[in-house]
């Protein structure tokens, strides 16, 4: 068990050192973030000037959603460029890999969270210091106590799991479809709508909502969101963040029977 | 010309072989475009307009950047190749034939399924235009027509530009996204919601204001000018940077060697 960890340890050291090497690069993605979300706070305080009083969340909350959503994006999307993995299933090589002694599941579920990981540290997070820093409409609102802090960490750590897992599936899936392009497409759209990437769930209209907030995409990157802009709270968090757990288990295990499944009989193309 | 023809075919033809892959992209690219017209349709179910614009107003301002980035990105996407091709030394290559360099990179990357964008812009146009409260005269038609073509060469003007940019930095630029991408998402809303210094910045310094927010007053009958008439063939003065930029790329240019 020791001995794993550490291969898992030491692929996301090397990730990390890798993205530290291009500083242009890091510059180029803190500066888009910091841009990005600012327009968008932009967009929103214009919606609010209107219709404020109309809107569910309050503009604070908005605004601590679009800041930390923008910084988190890549931490909580599930198409990522994890191209190790793509081309591994593309060119035939996992064949290679299936004979190592580590189980493909759980390295290339470390490949993918390390490769979101260092990213997010790296590029990303300096994005929310610098939304924490700006003053009143446009700046970032810190969670006022203790329990909404750690409530927020246990449930981002919980959608960060349920992101890679569903991931996972997603690879899974490509052994069978040669169309990585559209696939890939098609899953990085459904997902991040679904999540509130587009617009926060809240604003969807409310039968549409409850439901998505019970499939596994309401279980991504909305919930932690929700929690740290204050949209939700109290039991209603503990629940959600239960059925985050619920989804995390769920889909592991799915990932895991579909790798079963995909590996009996690998078809690799030519070589 | 022939040969750009024969490119062009050739690159229509190979994708059509792959016809699953073409399509379930071209879906992709369609729900792009489609879920972002479901949030601007889920905010304004609950709020009446943004500024003094109405949603059949925004939803104009939408389907003319969208229409304008997909034409732009089918004929400019293949720009994105370009740092790639300089990092390993396959530009070299380009350069020694004697044809347009930026055509050559341009037709064997064109990517069809970017009709998919264009697709949904133009099923959106359909339902602006009822519930935009725009009265159309042949000039209004024209306007538009304008608002859409020149907005397309800004856009390939913008994927010229930030792949010039590799010649300095060979990496590509995540920054410079914020001016393609970015401006897809943002011209959602007409530029002039983002304030005072946004809209001038997208006036002088990328003319995205000129083919939308400025047009559109002419278009709402809220300013006859002749100059908010003839803003979007202002734009096209952007050309002249963008091109001077790459040319002076070009000059600099060092191969990376290999």
């Amino acid at each position: 068990m020791r001995a794993t960890c550490k291969v898992y340890f030491s692929m996301f050291r090397i990730r990390f050192v890798h993205n530290l090497q291009y500083r242009a690069v890091v510059l180029g993605s803190i500066l888009k973030g910091f841009f990005w979300a600012l327009m968008e706070i932009l967009g929103y305080l214009a919606i609010y000037r209107v219709g404020g009083d109309l809107l569910p969340m309050e503009l604070s909350a908005t605004v601590t959603y679009v800041w930390a959503h923008q910084s988190l994006i890549v931490l909580f999307s599930v198409v990522f460029g994890d191209e190790e993995i793509y081309s591994a299933i593309r060119t035939g090589e996992v064949a290679y890999d299936l004979t190592r002694p580590v189980s493909i599941y759980g390295r290339w579920f470390c490949q993918a969270a390390s490769n979101r990981l260092s990213f997010t540290l790296i590029n990303c997070l300096p994005v929310l210091a610098l939304g924490a820093m700006l003053p009143k409409p446009y700046g970032l609102t810190l969670p006022a106590s203790v329990s909404q802090l750690l409530m927020t960490a246990v449930s981002l750590m919980l959608a960060f799991g349920v992101t890679v897992a569903t991931a996972m599936l997603m690879y899974f899936s490509l052994f069978y479809l040669i169309s990585q392009r559209g696939i890939k497409i098609i899953v990085r759209i459904t997902t991040s709508f679904f999540s509130g990437g587009v617009i926060p769930l809240p604003f969807f209209p409310k039968t549409l909502q409850r439901v998505v907030t019970l499939l596994p995409f309401g279980s991504m990157q909305n919930v932690p969101l929700q929690i740290l802009c204050g949209s939700l709270s109290g039991p209603e968090a503990v629940r959600s963040i239960g059925l985050q757990v619920f989804w995390l288990t769920a889909l592991v295990f799915a990932g895991w029977f579909a790798m079963g499944h995909a590996t009996k009989k690998v078809v690799a193309f030519g070589g | 010309m022939r040969l750009y023809w024969n490119y062009f075919l050739m690159e229509f033809k190979s994708q059509m072989q792959y016809k699953v892959s073409f399509f379930l992209t071209m879906t992709g690219q369609f729900l792009t475009a489609f879920t972002s017209f479901l949030g601007i349709r889920f905010l304004f179910d609950k709020i009446s307009g943004v500024d003094d614009f109405s949603y059949g107003q925004v939803l104009l301002c939408f389907s003319v950047v969208m229409m304008s980035f997909s034409i732009g990105e089918l004929a400019g996407g293949g720009l994105a190749t370009f740092p790639g091709l300089l990092r390993n030394g396959e530009l070299d290559r380009i350069l020694v034939r004697p044809r347009s360099i930026i055509l050559q990179i341009i037709m064997p990357n064109m990517d069809f399924s970017r009709l998919g964008l264009l697709l949904q812009a133009i099923i959106v146009l359909g339902i602006a235009i009822p519930v935009s409260g725009v009265v159309w005269t042949w000039k209004k038609a024209l306007v538009f027509c304008l608002m859409v073509a020149c907005g397309s060469v800004v856009f390939f003007c913008l994927f010229l530009l930030v792949a010039a940019f590799a010649f300095f930095t060979v990496q590509s630029l995540d920054f410079l996204n914020i001016f393609t991408y970015g401006m897809r998402a943002f011209g959602k809303y007409p530029f002039s919601v983002y304030g005072e210094a946004v809209l001038k910045v997208l006036t002088f310094v990328i003319p995205l204001a000129l083919i939308q927010y400025y047009p559109l007053l002419y278009l709402l009958d809220r300013e006859t000018g002749f100059w908010f008439m003839a803003a979007p063939l202002l734009s096209l003065l952007f050309v002249i940077p963008c091109r001077w930029f790459y040319r002076f790329g070009l000059r600099h240019y060092q191969s990376t060697g290999s």
